[in-house]
């Protein structure tokens, strides 16, 4: 027998209290994974912490001043902009045309869809490793199909007369190979968010713009594009910070190098703040990369709100 | 202007016949309407015509030219959408002048062939404006607009008015007829809706089940529907339907009035109504009741208008009567006229 007893309000009806007990775990995790290393990281920028050394001594911006004065700090600020600005052009483009395959109808997408998602189901590190297999110096099936197709290793052919390419031991090549792989990576990421904003699309538009009398293009540059800028925004918004705050496909591929040619400020910051020890000049440099995302993704924010179309 | 013409069209979707083998043909600039419910294939039968679905067998002709394998845009129709489908990132301008843009017309020619249209739909002030800050009406003026400008043969409209109020839609559904009357374009337009079928058609078109069940004008339909689904499909309430034999008996519910309110003179059908319920419905009454003596004992309604005020209650029987041009007689095993 349950007494009756006058109604009472219970927990679950106490909404102001529930909603900070649901968001409790939350604001933990950000206050002691984001907030927590984020005030970290500044005072370690402006200490003389290294790894040897662990007390704490206040020195100011000396370690700014010292980072100022490294060309290979300027060289990954550098390298950081070039491969996330052309990271993020080609994986929009690619992201949009593999997002236009996967949404139409034909036998077996469901094929495609699945080999399309691959690289971005695969983790980081594991991606990287096989293409430095690709990319090898000496066994890069890469260079064999070129030489195959005649392209490369003959006198007269398209990529020199050499038996190699050397993809990650050529600055210029290195570079290149380190964007491609950031490009095949988060190429499906985009394709799958561009999916969602092209179903999204009401068909009437589509058939409308036909009946219109637009053809192809002008239906894709006129109504699907314009109807997908926001989601198009959100995914260069997440290949920009994926490639920009990377330092797996670089540390695996290069190292860094040849000669800090692909240097990149996350690989930078940890060859100089882990692997060097020099945890204030670490910190410092990884600093840089708060600023310039936060401008990053204020920037895509405001466009997205600003192409809200409905 | 322009004959639109479908030869035995049918369309199949997964073994479903959306379109059954229909014949049709318009008049030049006539309003054919395609009146039928939700599922009867009167949209997969527009889209057919615009080129946006291809039909499994038969032909669609737009002045005498076959046009069955071309895209829309090859067919010079335009079309008006249930949703309007206007661009959300245009400006009215900008949605009015797509069409002409894609055609090749010059930015003058455009905009001021724009301007004629916008004017023509009273939406010339809003050329600026977003659709997302139209109301309703508007949109579909809009819509309208933009299928105007290209000086379409033929106009499709699927459903225009099922987004708007009630009030809304008597006001846009006269507009429409004006509007149609002024370009005197071909029409085919197609709804659900009796009413607006009535109203705006020149022809109505009955689908059911893929298949044209009647074609004629709205007097013929009404007055000589040409089977049970007709008949009982338009008209509010639907005809009476009254098992006699092997037929059934057909009459509209405003033909079955107290006998004192028909004239002697005509030939009436004399039935007594035994009333169970009476509805007041602005200025008419419905009056349910179980109608013997002409067929089986049947559950009929008579609406009796404001004009003929017999008192009647709820319970008695009174004589009743239908002038006898007035019924109609159908097979009672196939629901076709006898």
């Amino acid at each position: 027998m349950t007494a009756v007893g006058p109604p009472r309000r219970r927990l679950a009806d106490r909404e102001g209290t529930l909603a900070w007990l649901f968001l409790m775990p939350s604001v933990v995790y950000i206050l002691a994974l984001v907030a927590v290393p984020f005030v970290l990281a500044v005072g370690f920028a402006l200490s003389d912490v290294t790894a040897g050394d662990p007390s704490y001594d206040f020195v100011g911006f000396r370690n700014f001043d010292r980072v100022f004065d490294d060309p290979v700090f300027w060289r990954s600020l550098g390298n950081t902009f070039i491969f996330t600005g052309i990271s993020m052009v080609l994986i929009v483009v690619l992201g949009k045309i593999l997002a236009n395959i996967l949404i139409a109808d034909f036998k077996g997408k469901w094929l495609v869809r699945f080999l399309v998602l691959l690289p971005w189901t695969t983790p980081v590190t594991l991606g990287a490793i096989a293409w430095l297999w690709m990319l090898d110096s000496i066994f890069s099936p890469i260079d064999w199909l070129l030489r195959q197709l005649g392209l490369l290793g003959a006198p007269g052919a398209l990529f020199g007369a050499g038996s190699n390419m050397y993809w990650l031991g050529e600055p210029e090549l290195a570079m290149g190979s380190v964007i491609a792989v950031h490009v095949w990576r988060l190429t499906p990421l985009s394709a799958v968010i561009v999916m969602a904003g092209l179903v999204a699309i009401p068909r009437d538009l589509d058939e409308a713009a036909r009946v219109d009398g637009a053809g192809w293009w002008r239906r894709m540059f006129e109504v699907t594009i314009p109807m997908t800028l926001p989601v198009i925004a959100v995914a260069a918004l997440f290949g920009a910070i994926f490639t920009f705050t990377d330092m797996a496909v670089v540390d695996v591929l290069t190292n860094g190098g040849p000669n800090n040619a692909t240097q990149v400020l996350t690989s930078w910051a940890f060859f100089r703040g882990i692997d060097g020890g020099d945890v204030g000049q670490g910190a410092a440099v990884a600093l840089f990369l708060f600023p310039l995302l936060l401008a990053a993704a204020i920037a895509i924010l405001r466009a997205v709100r600003k192409m809200e179309v409905r | 202007m322009a004959v639109v013409e479908v030869r035995n069209l049918v369309k199949q979707f997964d073994g479903v016949r959306a379109v059954d083998g229909v014949d049709l043909a318009t008049e030049e600039g006539e309003y054919l309407v395609l009146l039928g419910p939700s599922g009867c294939g009167k949209t997969t039968l527009l889209r057919s015509i615009a080129g946006l679905e291809q039909p499994t067998a038969g032909d669609v002709l737009i002045d005498g030219h076959v046009v069955t394998g071309l895209p829309p845009r090859a067919r010079k129709v335009a079309m008006v959408f249930q949703s309007y489908a206007l661009y959300p990132h245009k400006t009215v301008l900008g949605n009015i002048v797509f069409p002409l843009r894609a055609a090749g017309m010059t930015r003058a020619d455009r905009e001021l062939k724009a301007k004629w249209a916008a004017d023509l739909l009273g939406i010339g002030h809003l050329l600026a404006r977003k659709p997302r800050q139209l109301s309703g009406g508007e949109r579909q003026r809009v819509a309208l607009a933009r299928a105007l400008v290209r000086e379409p043969h033929v106009f499709l409209l699927d459903e225009p008015l099922s987004n708007l109020d009630a009030k809304l839609r008597a006001s846009a559904r006269d507009e429409l007829k004006r509007f149609q009357q002024e370009v005197s374009t071909t029409t085919i337009y197609v709804t659900h809706d009796q009413v607006e079928a009535m109203g705006l058609g020149d022809r109505i078109a009955v689908l059911s089940h893929g298949k044209v069940r009647q074609i004629g004008k709205p007097v013929d339909v009404y007055d000589d529907p040409a089977d049970t689904f007709v008949a009982t499909f338009i008209g509010s309430p639907p005809m009476n339907l009254v098992p006699r034999d092997e037929q059934l008996v057909g009459f509209r519910p405003e033909h079955l009035l107290p006998v004192d309110a028909l004239p002697a003179t005509v030939d009436r059908e004399k039935v007594p109504l035994a009333v169970d319920r009476i509805e007041y419905l602005s200025g008419d009454r419905h009056v349910y009741g179980t109608v013997t003596g002409i067929g089986e004992a049947t559950r009929v309604v008579a609406r009796l208008p404001a004009t003929v005020d017999s008192p009647i209650s709820a319970g008695e029987t009174y004589d009743f009567a239908v002038a006898r041009h007035r019924l109609r007689f159908f097979v009672a095993a196939t629901g076709e006229r006898a």
